[in-house]
């Protein structure tokens, strides 16, 4: 051992790969601070304040829709309007990802009927909503549909206790007045989850066994349905609604869907739809037609063919890039000021720059949260990929 | 690790590029550009909107071109930048525009906090509340439970707060990033009412379908908004160069010198004050850092204050005598230190 030759230390690669690194990040990391510290001596130059105290001055502003929390002018903080910022632009994400994905789905799947028309169609509809700017689409719906078609609160279009108007949707909403009963009612819905599921792995045993598949979602569905309806009865029917009343102005009470929420949100998930049912159709055009018709062979219904062969296949190949999509759907929100709607660059990085000046700090806060939004959903539906991928033998 | 040295190298390198803030005199920036950078908003009739040749027309586009013909003898040498409410005071800050002249209302916060410096008022304004006509509706104390439109992030949002939490009435905001879409959304049915300051109502009236006869803008001034050029913090030069050229134009109309009659007032002034407004007499110029004729210039080429109201506020109806806008002289506020 010792009477190998040793390489000198500067010749040895592995060292070397290591200094070079290490001086790589402290070139690295000295521009990020040489940036950081400019930054800082030039607001203090110019006299702009920085920091972070005004979080708990008084919000001097009204915001119009906090669905899930309580915002009150002249007591709410400035750091509740990022709350509320954040919890919006999660409400619109979340709606359009389920919306956009539903209905993605459903062209993507279409976009390859033997049909011509309607595979035509399809195809129409993907190149129309994924070639127009998105922004130019949220402003086409609301401004040029939407608002002119839509009627004033006093002319509403009433649906029993819902309203739609300009404004928006107009929907009761239900009030507890009996605690004891909603507990009796929700501990009965308990009893008949429980009993489901028992049936549902009943059903797989029957089905193991003898091969008789029974319609188990429907049966769910319709248990789920009846029985909550009888039950609801049975513990003394334990709500009341609040139904929307046409004030002066506009609906008070009840629940309220406001139309730049309705306008973003349909926009979004015509836009995302397209890119969706793009990677849907990529998904199942990647499954050999071999697959097909061994399905076929082995006797299986078309419908079954698909459920059970084509799409848990194509799923592999369409999750990742929908992935993207959602990162996108996420983000594009932000468009959202536009056509008022709440969300954080609207009231955050909006509003509350503009009434502080705080730039700096406001635009670093409303980074990292689309940061940790996409991070997110990446974490999770990577999760959910990961469980569907092909596990080999 | 030639592309580790590449992107360390890049990487200073642009470290030191952003260290190098222009810190020389704003005056000196615009004389050696040729060109002066003025933040408008753009989309204001009367305030600043282009034309049918697409200049820029309006009280706050005209602060600029005589801030121009001041500093370089040429009303015509101004870019202007059409500024969003949120873009504006950053703009300025970070060195995009010379002079923000863009209906800012004058707060402490804003002077205080934001590292700007405001010279002088060129419209003194107050918020108002514009409804349909059909509505019935006659005072702002009517409007509990309205929703408003509203142009986001601006001290308008923040009056209107303040309003209605005071008269313990409820509203629900609309906010728009610019003043166009609250128009628009005010015509479509999203909000019962539109706020703004009164000229700005007045101004989006007459792009109204409806017109100015189909709205009613209610009686009641909610606020104080003094509105007027802004610059930056910092450079004490600047600041008098546009400032003073406000009021250059301002005891312009006082003195009765118009674009029309100031060549032969400077051949005959008569008069020391107008001698010296007009460059026939004083050093007022040189101690600014301009040419003896700055004042002439602006005024000759752009008009004094009351031929410029008359030109762009006036035609979208908002008359000036015996308003606030008009000369102390008349009734009104307007009322500018002596050029000696």
């Amino acid at each position: 051992m010792t009477e190998r030759t040793r390489i000198p230390l500067h010749r040895d690669p592995k060292v070397r790969a290591i200094l070079v690194q290490v001086l790589a990040a402290v070139v690295v990391g000295y521009g990020f601070y040489s940036l950081f510290q400019t930054t800082v001596d030039n607001l203090v130059a110019r006299g702009i304040q920085t920091g972070t105290s005004f979080f708990d001055e008084v919000a001097p502003f009204q915001i119009g829709f906090t669905p899930f929390f309580d915002y009150t002018l002249g007591q709410s903080k400035y750091i509740d309007v990022f709350f509320v910022g954040i919890q919006n632009t999660i409400l619109v994400a979340v709606l359009g990802i389920i919306a956009a994905t539903l209905l993605g789905f459903f062209i993507g799947v279409i976009r390859l009927s033997p049909n011509w028309l309607v595979s035509r169609g399809a195809l129409v509809y993907i190149e129309v909503f994924r070639n127009v700017p998105l922004l130019l689409q949220i402003m086409f719906w609301n401004f040029a549909i939407f608002l002119p078609t839509l009627p004033a609160p006093k002319n509403s279009i009433a649906m029993g206790a819902f309203y739609l108007n300009a404004r928006g949707f107009h929907t009761p909403l239900p009030v507890i007045e009996n605690t004891t009963g909603v507990a009796i009612w929700i501990a009965l819905l308990t009893v008949l989850g429980i009993g489901l599921l028992m049936f549902a792995r009943r059903a797989k045993v029957l089905f193991e066994e003898t091969g008789q598949r029974l319609p188990v979602l429907w049966i769910s569905l319709a248990v789920l349905i009846i029985g909550g309806y009888i039950f609801y009865l049975v513990s003394g029917s334990p709500l009341s609604f609040d139904e929307p009343v046409l004030g002066r102005f506009n609906f008070k009470g009840g629940g309220q869907l406001p139309l730049p929420l309705f306008s973003l949100w349909f926009a979004l998930t015509l836009y995302t739809s397209a890119f969706i049912a793009e990677n849907v159709r990529a998904g199942i055009q990647s499954v050999s037609h071999g697959q097909t018709e061994a399905a076929y062979a082995l006797g299986l219904s078309r419908k079954n063919t698909v459920n059970l062969v084509t799409i848990p296949q194509a799923l592999r190949v369409i999750i990742p890039p929908t992935i993207s999509q959602y990162l996108n759907l996420t983000k594009n929100s932000s468009l959202a000021v536009a056509v008022g709607y709440e969300e954080l660059v609207a009231v955050w990085a909006g509003i509350t720059l503009n009434q502080t000046g705080q730039a700096l700090v406001i635009i670093g806060m409303t980074v990292a949260v689309y940061e940790c939004l996409s991070l997110l959903t990446s974490f999770v539906l990577n999760w959910y990929n990961k469980r569907i991928q092909l596990t080999e033998r | 690790m030639k592309l580790s040295a590449k992107i360390a190298t890049s990487v200073a390198a642009s470290a030191v590029a952003v260290a190098q803030v222009a810190s020389a005199g704003t005056l000196d920036d615009v004389k050696a550009r040729g060109e002066l950078k003025c933040g408008v908003s753009g989309g204001v009739p009367g305030f600043s909107a282009p034309d049918d040749a697409g200049r820029m027309q309006g009280i706050d586009a005209a602060v600029c071109d005589a801030v121009a013909a001041a500093v370089l003898g040429d009303a015509s040498k101004v870019v202007f930048i059409p500024l969003t409410a949120k873009e504006r005071f950053t703009a300025l800050a970070s060195g995009e525009v010379d002079v923000l002249s863009r209906n800012t209302t004058h707060t402490l916060t804003r002077e205080a906090s934001l590292g700007l410096n405001f010279t002088y008022y060129n419209y003194i304004d107050g918020q108002g509340f514009m409804v349909m006509k059909d509505s019935g509706i006659k005072s702002t104390l009517e409007l509990d439970g309205a929703s408003i439109c509203v142009q986001a992030g601006t001290t308008t949002e923040l009056n209107m707060a303040d309003y209605f939490r005071n008269n313990n009435m409820k509203f629900t905001p609309v906010g728009y990033e610019t003043s166009t879409q609250t128009r628009e959304g005010f015509e479509g049915g999203a909000c019962d009412v539109l706020t703004s300051d009164k000229s700005q109502l007045a101004a989006l009236s007459t792009e109204m379908k409806v017109g100015p006869a189909g709205v009613t803008i209610l009686p009641e001034t909610i606020s104080k908004e003094p509105l007027g050029p802004v610059v930056r913090q910092g450079d004490d030069q600047w600041m008098d160069i546009v400032a003073m050229t406000l009021y250059a134009l301002i005891n312009a109309e006082e003195l009765g010198i118009t674009s029309g009659n100031i060549d032969s007032l400077k051949a005959k002034p008569g008069n020391p004050a107008v001698a010296r407004l007009v460059g026939a007499e004083g050093n007022m110029g040189e101690l600014l850092g301009l040419g003896a004729d700055w004042s002439y210039n602006a005024i000759k080429q752009v008009g004094n204050y009351g031929e410029i109201y008359e030109r762009t506020v006036a035609p979208i109806g908002i008359p000036r005598a015996g308003s606030v806008n008009d000369l102390w002289t008349r009734g009104g506020i307007l009322y500018a230190p002596p050029i000696r």
